[in-house]
Protein backbone atom coordinates (compact mmCIF):
# COMPACT_ATOMS: atom_id res chain seq x y z
CA UNK A 1 0.00 0.00 0.00
CA UNK A 2 1.33 3.49 -0.67
CA UNK A 3 2.10 5.99 1.42
CA UNK A 4 -0.84 9.05 1.75
CA UNK A 5 0.04 12.27 -0.41
CA UNK A 6 -1.60 14.15 1.76
CA UNK A 7 -2.51 13.93 5.23
CA UNK A 8 -4.60 15.85 7.71
CA UNK A 9 -6.12 15.50 10.80
CA UNK A 10 -7.59 17.76 13.58
CA UNK A 11 -8.45 20.78 11.42
CA UNK A 12 -10.77 23.20 12.92
CA UNK A 13 -11.22 27.04 11.64
CA UNK A 14 -13.96 29.25 12.97
CA UNK A 15 -15.52 32.29 11.79
CA UNK A 16 -16.90 33.71 14.75
CA UNK A 17 -19.39 32.37 16.09
CA UNK A 18 -19.70 29.83 12.93
CA UNK A 19 -17.56 26.81 12.74
CA UNK A 20 -16.12 26.69 9.45
CA UNK A 21 -14.21 23.44 10.07
CA UNK A 22 -15.08 21.39 13.30
CA UNK A 23 -12.27 18.58 13.53
CA UNK A 24 -11.82 17.69 10.36
CA UNK A 25 -9.51 14.47 9.39
CA UNK A 26 -8.53 13.52 5.73
CA UNK A 27 -6.04 11.61 3.85
CA UNK A 28 -5.58 10.76 0.14
CA UNK A 29 -3.39 8.58 -1.81
CA UNK A 30 -1.43 9.03 -4.79
CA UNK A 31 -4.00 8.30 -7.89
CA UNK A 32 -7.02 9.00 -5.92
CA UNK A 33 -10.23 11.08 -6.57
CA UNK A 34 -11.70 12.49 -3.51
CA UNK A 35 -14.98 14.49 -3.79
CA UNK A 36 -15.76 16.54 -0.70
CA UNK A 37 -19.87 17.23 -1.13
CA UNK A 38 -21.97 19.57 0.39
CA UNK A 39 -24.66 22.70 0.38
CA UNK A 40 -23.14 26.36 0.11
CA UNK A 41 -21.72 27.01 3.86
CA UNK A 42 -20.61 23.54 4.77
CA UNK A 43 -16.91 24.41 4.86
CA UNK A 44 -16.23 22.46 1.56
CA UNK A 45 -14.45 25.04 -0.04
CA UNK A 46 -12.69 26.26 3.08
CA UNK A 47 -11.30 23.16 3.79
CA UNK A 48 -9.98 23.05 0.15
CA UNK A 49 -8.12 26.13 1.22
CA UNK A 50 -6.99 25.29 4.51
CA UNK A 51 -5.40 21.41 3.09
CA UNK A 52 -3.71 23.77 0.20
CA UNK A 53 -2.10 25.99 2.27
CA UNK A 54 -4.28 28.85 1.24
CA UNK A 55 -5.58 29.56 4.95
CA UNK A 56 -4.33 28.85 8.22
CA UNK A 57 -6.21 26.29 10.63
CA UNK A 58 -6.67 27.61 14.32
CA UNK A 59 -6.10 23.81 15.21
CA UNK A 60 -4.83 20.62 13.05
CA UNK A 61 -1.99 19.75 10.81
CA UNK A 62 -1.55 18.91 7.17
CA UNK A 63 0.78 16.69 6.15
CA UNK A 64 2.12 16.82 2.73
CA UNK A 65 5.03 14.06 1.11
CA UNK A 66 7.21 15.18 -1.52
CA UNK A 67 8.49 13.47 -4.37
CA UNK A 68 11.66 12.34 -2.47
CA UNK A 69 9.49 10.88 0.41
CA UNK A 70 10.07 13.47 2.92
CA UNK A 71 7.64 14.88 4.67
CA UNK A 72 6.43 18.49 5.59
CA UNK A 73 3.52 20.34 7.77
CA UNK A 74 2.04 22.26 4.99
CA UNK A 75 1.49 25.10 7.49
CA UNK A 76 5.04 25.34 8.61
CA UNK A 77 7.08 24.93 5.23
CA UNK A 78 7.03 29.00 5.00
CA UNK A 79 6.11 31.45 1.73
CA UNK A 80 8.63 30.38 -0.73
CA UNK A 81 8.76 26.52 -0.53
CA UNK A 82 4.72 26.94 -0.98
CA UNK A 83 5.06 29.02 -3.89
CA UNK A 84 7.41 26.63 -5.10
CA UNK A 85 5.41 23.51 -4.37
CA UNK A 86 2.31 24.81 -6.13
CA UNK A 87 3.78 25.74 -9.15
CA UNK A 88 5.54 22.07 -9.80
CA UNK A 89 4.09 18.94 -7.75
CA UNK A 90 0.39 20.51 -6.70
CA UNK A 91 -1.93 22.17 -8.69
CA UNK A 92 -4.92 24.33 -8.26
CA UNK A 93 -8.02 24.82 -10.73
CA UNK A 94 -10.41 27.69 -9.40
CA UNK A 95 -14.06 27.90 -9.58
CA UNK A 96 -13.21 31.13 -11.66
CA UNK A 97 -11.15 30.79 -14.11
CA UNK A 98 -9.92 34.55 -13.62
CA UNK A 99 -8.90 33.67 -10.59
CA UNK A 100 -5.95 31.20 -11.88
CA UNK A 101 -5.54 32.41 -14.86
CA UNK A 102 -3.38 35.49 -16.17
CA UNK A 103 -5.73 37.69 -18.47
CA UNK A 104 -3.55 40.03 -20.36
CA UNK A 105 -1.26 36.84 -21.64
CA UNK A 106 -1.53 35.29 -24.57
CA UNK A 107 -3.40 31.30 -23.92
CA UNK A 108 0.25 30.11 -25.15
CA UNK A 109 1.78 32.22 -22.54
CA UNK A 110 -0.50 30.71 -20.00
CA UNK A 111 0.82 27.54 -20.29
CA UNK A 112 4.10 27.89 -20.93
CA UNK A 113 4.49 30.18 -17.59
CA UNK A 114 3.90 27.83 -15.27
CA UNK A 115 6.39 25.23 -17.63
CA UNK A 116 9.14 28.26 -17.34
CA UNK A 117 8.56 28.64 -13.56
CA UNK A 118 9.41 24.68 -13.09
CA UNK A 119 12.88 25.48 -15.17
CA UNK A 120 11.86 25.19 -19.17
CA UNK A 121 13.70 27.66 -21.24
CA UNK A 122 13.78 26.54 -24.81
CA UNK A 123 11.16 28.58 -26.54
CA UNK A 124 10.40 26.40 -28.98
CA UNK A 125 9.65 23.38 -26.69
CA UNK A 126 7.55 25.54 -24.55
CA UNK A 127 5.18 26.35 -27.48
CA UNK A 128 5.17 23.02 -28.86
CA UNK A 129 4.19 21.86 -25.29
CA UNK A 130 1.94 24.24 -25.26
CA UNK A 131 0.10 23.59 -28.33
CA UNK A 132 -0.27 20.19 -27.40
CA UNK A 133 -1.75 21.47 -24.41
CA UNK A 134 -4.00 23.42 -26.46
CA UNK A 135 -5.19 20.04 -28.67
CA UNK A 136 -5.47 18.31 -25.75
CA UNK A 137 -8.44 20.46 -23.90
CA UNK A 138 -9.55 20.86 -27.69
CA UNK A 139 -9.05 24.84 -27.94
CA UNK A 140 -7.78 24.89 -31.52
CA UNK A 141 -4.27 25.49 -31.29
CA UNK A 142 -4.67 28.58 -33.71
CA UNK A 143 -5.67 30.77 -30.70
CA UNK A 144 -2.55 30.03 -29.18
CA UNK A 145 -1.64 33.97 -29.73
CA UNK A 146 -5.32 34.67 -28.35
CA UNK A 147 -5.95 36.19 -25.49
CA UNK A 148 -7.91 34.57 -22.96
CA UNK A 149 -10.38 37.63 -21.89
CA UNK A 150 -11.95 36.69 -25.87
CA UNK A 151 -12.57 32.94 -24.84
CA UNK A 152 -15.84 31.16 -24.09
CA UNK A 153 -16.32 30.32 -19.94
CA UNK A 154 -16.14 26.39 -21.08
CA UNK A 155 -13.00 27.76 -23.38
CA UNK A 156 -11.25 29.49 -20.50
CA UNK A 157 -11.90 27.20 -17.91
CA UNK A 158 -10.18 23.67 -20.43
CA UNK A 159 -7.11 26.42 -20.70
CA UNK A 160 -6.63 26.86 -17.29
CA UNK A 161 -6.29 23.25 -16.57
CA UNK A 162 -3.98 23.15 -18.89
CA UNK A 163 -2.29 25.68 -17.66
CA UNK A 164 -2.75 23.41 -14.15
CA UNK A 165 -1.66 20.15 -15.38
CA UNK A 166 1.21 21.06 -18.04
CA UNK A 167 3.77 20.64 -15.11
CA UNK A 168 2.44 17.09 -14.29
CA UNK A 169 1.73 17.98 -10.47
CA UNK A 170 0.87 14.89 -8.32
CA UNK A 171 -1.96 16.61 -6.52
CA UNK A 172 -4.63 18.67 -7.94
CA UNK A 173 -7.27 20.63 -5.91
CA UNK A 174 -10.52 22.10 -7.69
CA UNK A 175 -12.93 23.99 -6.28
CA UNK A 176 -16.14 23.44 -8.01
CA UNK A 177 -14.37 23.72 -11.49
CA UNK A 178 -17.83 23.07 -13.21
CA UNK A 179 -19.71 26.09 -11.81
CA UNK A 180 -19.99 28.97 -13.45
CA UNK A 181 -20.34 26.90 -16.67
CA UNK A 182 -23.71 25.76 -18.92
CA UNK A 183 -24.44 22.59 -18.73
CA UNK A 184 -23.85 21.26 -22.30
CA UNK A 185 -20.52 22.52 -21.57
CA UNK A 186 -20.26 21.35 -18.32
CA UNK A 187 -20.92 17.51 -18.99
CA UNK A 188 -17.60 18.45 -21.90
CA UNK A 189 -15.42 19.54 -19.33
CA UNK A 190 -16.35 16.64 -16.74
CA UNK A 191 -15.60 14.06 -19.55
CA UNK A 192 -11.84 16.00 -20.17
CA UNK A 193 -10.93 15.76 -16.31
CA UNK A 194 -12.20 12.28 -15.79
CA UNK A 195 -9.89 11.64 -19.04
CA UNK A 196 -6.81 13.21 -17.72
CA UNK A 197 -6.78 12.18 -13.98
CA UNK A 198 -7.12 8.86 -15.38
CA UNK A 199 -4.27 9.13 -18.13
CA UNK A 200 -2.09 11.30 -15.63
CA UNK A 201 -2.34 9.12 -12.63
CA UNK A 202 -3.11 12.01 -10.88
CA UNK A 203 -4.56 12.59 -6.94
CA UNK A 204 -7.42 14.97 -7.15
CA UNK A 205 -9.50 16.74 -4.35
CA UNK A 206 -12.50 17.95 -6.00
CA UNK A 207 -14.71 20.35 -4.28
CA UNK A 208 -18.08 20.74 -5.75
CA UNK A 209 -21.92 20.55 -4.64
CA UNK A 210 -23.38 18.51 -8.34
CA UNK A 211 -23.75 15.17 -7.29
CA UNK A 212 -23.48 13.28 -10.64
CA UNK A 213 -20.44 14.99 -11.23
CA UNK A 214 -18.71 13.17 -8.21
CA UNK A 215 -20.16 10.34 -9.06
CA UNK A 216 -18.63 10.43 -12.62
CA UNK A 217 -15.14 11.35 -11.17
CA UNK A 218 -14.56 10.68 -7.83
CA UNK A 219 -13.30 7.30 -6.58
CA UNK A 220 -14.44 8.46 -3.01
CA UNK A 221 -16.31 10.90 -1.05
CA UNK A 222 -16.92 13.21 1.98
CA UNK A 223 -19.59 14.57 2.91
CA UNK A 224 -19.54 17.72 4.73
CA UNK A 225 -22.43 19.52 6.71
CA UNK A 226 -21.43 22.67 9.12
CA UNK A 227 -18.25 21.60 9.13
CA UNK A 228 -17.80 18.16 9.86
CA UNK A 229 -17.69 15.20 7.45
CA UNK A 230 -20.74 13.48 8.53
CA UNK A 231 -20.11 10.62 5.90
CA UNK A 232 -17.46 9.38 3.70
CA UNK A 233 -16.68 6.52 2.06
CA UNK A 234 -16.54 4.90 -1.56
CA UNK A 235 -18.64 7.07 -3.89
CA UNK A 236 -21.28 4.23 -5.40
CA UNK A 237 -22.41 3.02 -1.68
CA UNK A 238 -22.25 6.75 -0.15
CA UNK A 239 -24.89 7.58 -2.69
CA UNK A 240 -26.68 4.44 -3.49
CA UNK A 241 -26.78 3.68 0.38
CA UNK A 242 -26.54 6.94 2.24
CA UNK A 243 -26.33 6.56 6.19
CA UNK A 244 -25.93 9.97 7.91
CA UNK A 245 -29.51 12.11 7.58
CA UNK A 246 -28.07 14.49 5.70
CA UNK A 247 -26.33 12.28 3.03
CA UNK A 248 -30.21 10.59 2.59
CA UNK A 249 -31.31 13.82 2.09
CA UNK A 250 -28.66 15.35 -0.22
CA UNK A 251 -29.04 11.86 -2.62
CA UNK A 252 -33.36 12.13 -2.32
CA UNK A 253 -33.03 15.80 -3.43
CA UNK A 254 -31.07 15.24 -6.76
CA UNK A 255 -33.36 14.45 -9.89
CA UNK A 256 -32.20 11.33 -11.36
CA UNK A 257 -30.66 11.22 -14.59
CA UNK B 1 -5.45 -22.88 -7.71
CA UNK B 2 -4.57 -25.04 -4.39
CA UNK B 3 -6.42 -28.54 -3.35
CA UNK B 4 -9.27 -27.45 -0.90
CA UNK B 5 -10.25 -24.88 -1.90
CA UNK B 6 -13.71 -24.81 -1.11
CA UNK B 7 -15.01 -21.36 -1.83
CA UNK B 8 -14.39 -18.23 -4.31
CA UNK B 9 -16.81 -15.84 -2.16
CA UNK B 10 -18.38 -16.81 0.77
CA UNK B 11 -20.91 -14.92 3.05
CA UNK B 12 -21.11 -15.73 6.93
CA UNK B 13 -23.97 -14.46 8.65
CA UNK B 14 -25.07 -11.45 6.25
CA UNK B 15 -27.66 -8.77 7.36
CA UNK B 16 -28.90 -5.47 6.00
CA UNK B 17 -31.53 -3.15 6.65
CA UNK B 18 -32.06 0.50 5.69
CA UNK B 19 -32.79 3.05 7.91
CA UNK B 20 -35.07 5.53 6.70
CA UNK B 21 -34.35 9.07 8.37
CA UNK B 22 -36.81 10.96 6.16
CA UNK B 23 -39.25 8.68 7.05
CA UNK B 24 -38.78 9.08 10.80
CA UNK B 25 -35.84 6.80 10.91
CA UNK B 26 -38.00 3.51 9.78
CA UNK B 27 -36.03 0.43 9.79
CA UNK B 28 -36.57 -2.17 7.35
CA UNK B 29 -34.54 -5.23 7.34
CA UNK B 30 -34.21 -6.80 4.29
CA UNK B 31 -31.40 -9.46 4.78
CA UNK B 32 -30.51 -11.29 7.23
CA UNK B 33 -28.19 -14.70 8.37
CA UNK B 34 -27.40 -15.10 4.45
CA UNK B 35 -24.75 -17.76 4.75
CA UNK B 36 -23.81 -18.42 0.77
CA UNK B 37 -20.74 -19.99 -0.40
CA UNK B 38 -19.98 -20.40 -4.20
CA UNK B 39 -17.21 -22.47 -5.36
CA UNK B 40 -14.82 -22.13 -8.38
CA UNK B 41 -16.29 -22.61 -11.25
CA UNK B 42 -19.79 -22.92 -9.81
CA UNK B 43 -23.13 -20.85 -10.96
CA UNK B 44 -25.41 -19.78 -8.33
CA UNK B 45 -28.90 -18.92 -9.50
CA UNK B 46 -30.31 -16.57 -6.41
CA UNK B 47 -34.10 -17.76 -6.21
CA UNK B 48 -37.10 -15.80 -4.25
CA UNK B 49 -40.15 -13.58 -4.50
CA UNK B 50 -39.64 -10.76 -6.28
CA UNK B 51 -38.79 -8.20 -3.70
CA UNK B 52 -37.03 -10.61 -1.28
CA UNK B 53 -34.19 -9.14 -1.52
CA UNK B 54 -32.12 -10.67 -4.46
CA UNK B 55 -31.20 -7.74 -5.68
CA UNK B 56 -30.00 -5.78 -2.88
CA UNK B 57 -28.08 -9.22 -1.71
CA UNK B 58 -26.34 -8.47 -5.28
CA UNK B 59 -25.45 -5.05 -4.31
CA UNK B 60 -24.18 -6.22 -0.69
CA UNK B 61 -21.77 -8.74 -2.89
CA UNK B 62 -20.66 -5.99 -5.01
CA UNK B 63 -19.72 -3.48 -1.49
CA UNK B 64 -22.22 -1.00 -3.51
CA UNK B 65 -24.64 -1.76 -0.06
CA UNK B 66 -22.86 -1.91 3.01
CA UNK B 67 -23.13 -4.77 4.63
CA UNK B 68 -24.83 -4.53 8.12
CA UNK B 69 -23.52 -7.22 9.81
CA UNK B 70 -22.22 -10.50 8.88
CA UNK B 71 -18.69 -10.93 6.76
CA UNK B 72 -18.26 -11.43 2.89
CA UNK B 73 -15.05 -13.11 2.08
CA UNK B 74 -13.15 -13.37 -0.79
CA UNK B 75 -10.09 -14.63 -1.63
CA UNK B 76 -8.35 -11.55 -3.40
CA UNK B 77 -4.86 -12.15 -4.67
CA UNK B 78 -3.89 -14.96 -2.19
CA UNK B 79 -5.45 -13.36 0.74
CA UNK B 80 -8.80 -13.98 2.30
CA UNK B 81 -10.43 -10.32 2.70
CA UNK B 82 -13.87 -9.38 4.44
CA UNK B 83 -15.18 -7.02 2.04
CA UNK B 84 -17.87 -6.01 4.20
CA UNK B 85 -15.07 -4.64 6.64
CA UNK B 86 -13.00 -3.38 3.82
CA UNK B 87 -12.38 0.49 3.25
CA UNK B 88 -12.46 2.02 0.18
CA UNK B 89 -9.11 1.50 -1.66
CA UNK B 90 -9.70 -1.85 -0.51
CA UNK B 91 -12.88 -2.39 -1.80
CA UNK B 92 -11.96 -0.21 -5.20
CA UNK B 93 -8.54 -3.47 -5.54
CA UNK B 94 -10.95 -5.92 -4.99
CA UNK B 95 -13.10 -5.02 -7.82
CA UNK B 96 -10.40 -4.09 -9.97
CA UNK B 97 -8.93 -7.72 -9.44
CA UNK B 98 -11.43 -9.98 -7.91
CA UNK B 99 -14.49 -9.32 -8.15
CA UNK B 100 -16.66 -8.29 -11.39
CA UNK B 101 -20.42 -6.76 -11.90
CA UNK B 102 -22.76 -6.97 -14.36
CA UNK B 103 -25.75 -4.58 -13.75
CA UNK B 104 -29.06 -4.23 -15.48
CA UNK B 105 -28.31 -1.09 -16.99
CA UNK B 106 -25.16 0.41 -18.26
CA UNK B 107 -24.38 3.23 -16.84
CA UNK B 108 -23.48 5.62 -19.62
CA UNK B 109 -20.53 8.11 -19.51
CA UNK B 110 -21.14 10.90 -22.06
CA UNK B 111 -18.51 11.23 -24.46
CA UNK B 112 -16.32 7.80 -23.90
CA UNK B 113 -16.31 5.62 -27.03
CA UNK B 114 -18.14 1.78 -26.62
CA UNK B 115 -14.67 0.64 -26.89
CA UNK B 116 -13.23 2.29 -24.52
CA UNK B 117 -15.61 1.83 -22.17
CA UNK B 118 -14.88 -2.00 -22.65
CA UNK B 119 -11.01 -1.66 -22.67
CA UNK B 120 -11.15 0.26 -19.28
CA UNK B 121 -11.28 -2.75 -16.62
CA UNK B 122 -8.24 -4.37 -18.97
CA UNK B 123 -6.38 -1.31 -18.97
CA UNK B 124 -6.99 -1.00 -15.24
CA UNK B 125 -5.82 -4.05 -14.20
CA UNK B 126 -2.46 -3.18 -16.30
CA UNK B 127 -2.85 -5.04 -19.54
CA UNK B 128 -1.08 -2.90 -22.31
CA UNK B 129 -3.65 -0.72 -24.21
CA UNK B 130 -3.41 -2.17 -27.69
CA UNK B 131 -4.19 -5.71 -26.31
CA UNK B 132 -6.96 -4.42 -24.44
CA UNK B 133 -8.32 -3.03 -27.27
CA UNK B 134 -8.24 -5.90 -29.09
CA UNK B 135 -9.94 -8.09 -26.70
CA UNK B 136 -12.53 -5.65 -26.27
CA UNK B 137 -13.07 -5.49 -29.78
CA UNK B 138 -13.43 -9.18 -30.72
CA UNK B 139 -15.84 -9.71 -27.45
CA UNK B 140 -18.50 -7.05 -28.73
CA UNK B 141 -18.35 -8.90 -32.39
CA UNK B 142 -19.46 -11.89 -30.49
CA UNK B 143 -21.84 -10.14 -28.69
CA UNK B 144 -23.19 -9.19 -32.03
CA UNK B 145 -22.25 -5.30 -31.89
CA UNK B 146 -21.15 -4.28 -35.52
CA UNK B 147 -17.68 -2.89 -35.46
CA UNK B 148 -18.88 0.69 -37.10
CA UNK B 149 -20.76 1.14 -33.12
CA UNK B 150 -17.46 0.57 -31.54
CA UNK B 151 -16.12 4.29 -31.73
CA UNK B 152 -20.02 5.61 -30.83
CA UNK B 153 -20.81 6.32 -26.97
CA UNK B 154 -23.11 4.03 -26.00
CA UNK B 155 -25.80 7.11 -24.84
CA UNK B 156 -27.98 6.47 -28.18
CA UNK B 157 -27.66 2.55 -28.36
CA UNK B 158 -30.77 0.45 -27.90
CA UNK B 159 -31.23 -1.26 -24.15
CA UNK B 160 -30.58 -4.55 -25.35
CA UNK B 161 -27.10 -3.37 -27.50
CA UNK B 162 -26.30 -1.41 -24.28
CA UNK B 163 -26.87 -4.36 -22.29
CA UNK B 164 -24.43 -6.20 -24.30
CA UNK B 165 -21.95 -3.18 -24.01
CA UNK B 166 -22.17 -3.78 -19.98
CA UNK B 167 -21.48 -7.57 -20.59
CA UNK B 168 -18.35 -7.32 -22.62
CA UNK B 169 -17.06 -4.46 -20.01
CA UNK B 170 -18.06 -7.13 -17.50
CA UNK B 171 -16.73 -10.67 -18.93
CA UNK B 172 -13.84 -9.18 -20.45
CA UNK B 173 -11.20 -9.47 -17.61
CA UNK B 174 -12.24 -12.89 -16.65
CA UNK B 175 -12.97 -11.94 -12.62
CA UNK B 176 -12.70 -14.61 -10.11
CA UNK B 177 -16.03 -13.69 -8.91
CA UNK B 178 -18.57 -12.45 -11.11
CA UNK B 179 -22.28 -11.09 -10.33
CA UNK B 180 -24.86 -11.17 -13.08
CA UNK B 181 -27.88 -9.40 -12.32
CA UNK B 182 -29.83 -10.34 -15.74
CA UNK B 183 -28.20 -10.37 -17.89
CA UNK B 184 -30.41 -11.55 -20.73
CA UNK B 185 -33.14 -9.38 -20.20
CA UNK B 186 -33.41 -7.16 -23.21
CA UNK B 187 -31.76 -9.75 -25.07
CA UNK B 188 -32.68 -12.02 -28.29
CA UNK B 189 -32.53 -15.52 -28.96
CA UNK B 190 -29.13 -15.28 -30.64
CA UNK B 191 -27.97 -13.19 -28.24
CA UNK B 192 -29.05 -15.16 -25.58
CA UNK B 193 -27.22 -17.93 -26.34
CA UNK B 194 -23.97 -15.86 -27.14
CA UNK B 195 -24.14 -14.82 -23.22
CA UNK B 196 -25.06 -18.89 -22.46
CA UNK B 197 -21.80 -19.67 -24.37
CA UNK B 198 -19.61 -16.41 -22.07
CA UNK B 199 -21.34 -17.87 -18.79
CA UNK B 200 -20.12 -21.42 -19.41
CA UNK B 201 -16.95 -20.53 -21.01
CA UNK B 202 -16.18 -18.48 -17.78
CA UNK B 203 -17.23 -21.33 -15.57
CA UNK B 204 -14.66 -23.62 -17.22
CA UNK B 205 -11.92 -21.28 -16.56
CA UNK B 206 -12.62 -21.43 -12.68
CA UNK B 207 -15.13 -17.98 -12.11
CA UNK B 208 -17.78 -18.55 -9.64
CA UNK B 209 -21.13 -16.86 -10.82
CA UNK B 210 -23.92 -15.53 -8.83
CA UNK B 211 -26.83 -14.23 -11.25
CA UNK B 212 -30.36 -13.21 -10.89
CA UNK B 213 -32.08 -14.75 -13.69
CA UNK B 214 -35.55 -14.14 -14.39
CA UNK B 215 -35.55 -15.91 -17.88
CA UNK B 216 -35.92 -19.99 -16.50
CA UNK B 217 -34.91 -21.50 -19.65
CA UNK B 218 -30.90 -19.30 -19.43
CA UNK B 219 -31.33 -20.56 -15.23
CA UNK B 220 -31.62 -23.74 -15.72
CA UNK B 221 -29.03 -24.26 -18.48
CA UNK B 222 -25.98 -22.15 -16.30
CA UNK B 223 -26.97 -22.78 -12.40
CA UNK B 224 -25.41 -25.48 -10.63
CA UNK B 225 -28.19 -24.83 -8.27
CA UNK B 226 -30.61 -22.18 -6.54
CA UNK B 227 -30.27 -20.37 -3.39
CA UNK B 228 -33.22 -18.92 -2.31
CA UNK B 229 -33.57 -15.68 -1.01
CA UNK B 230 -36.70 -15.17 1.21
CA UNK B 231 -38.67 -12.15 2.91
CA UNK B 232 -37.54 -11.31 6.30
CA UNK B 233 -40.56 -11.05 8.67
CA UNK B 234 -42.24 -7.73 8.87
CA UNK B 235 -42.15 -6.81 12.67
CA UNK B 236 -37.80 -7.19 13.15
Amino acid sequence: MSAPLLQASGLSLRFGAIAALDDVALEIHPGEVVAIVGESGSGKTTLLRVLSGLMRPEAGTVRYRDPAGAVHSVHDMGEAAMRRLHRSDWGFVHQNPRDGLRMRVSAGGNIGERLMAVGARHYGGIRAEATAWLQRVEIDPERIDGMPDKFSGGMQQRLQIARTLVTHPRLVFMDEPTGGLDVSVQAKLLDMIRGLVADLGLAVLIVTHDIAAARLLAHRLLVMRHGRVVEQGLTDRVLDDPQHEYTQLLVASVLAA
Amino acid sequence: MTMGMSWSIRTEGLGKAFTLHLQGGTRIPVLGGVDLGVAPGECVALSGPSGAGKSTLMRCLYGNYGAGEGRILLRHQGEILDLAAADARAVRAIRRETLGYVSQFLRVIPRVPTLEIVAEPLIARGTPREAALAAARALLLRLNLPARLHGLPPATFSGGEQQRVNLARGFAPGYPVLLLDEPTASLDAANREVVIGLIEAAKLAGTAIIGIFHDTEVRDRVADRLFEVLPMPAAA
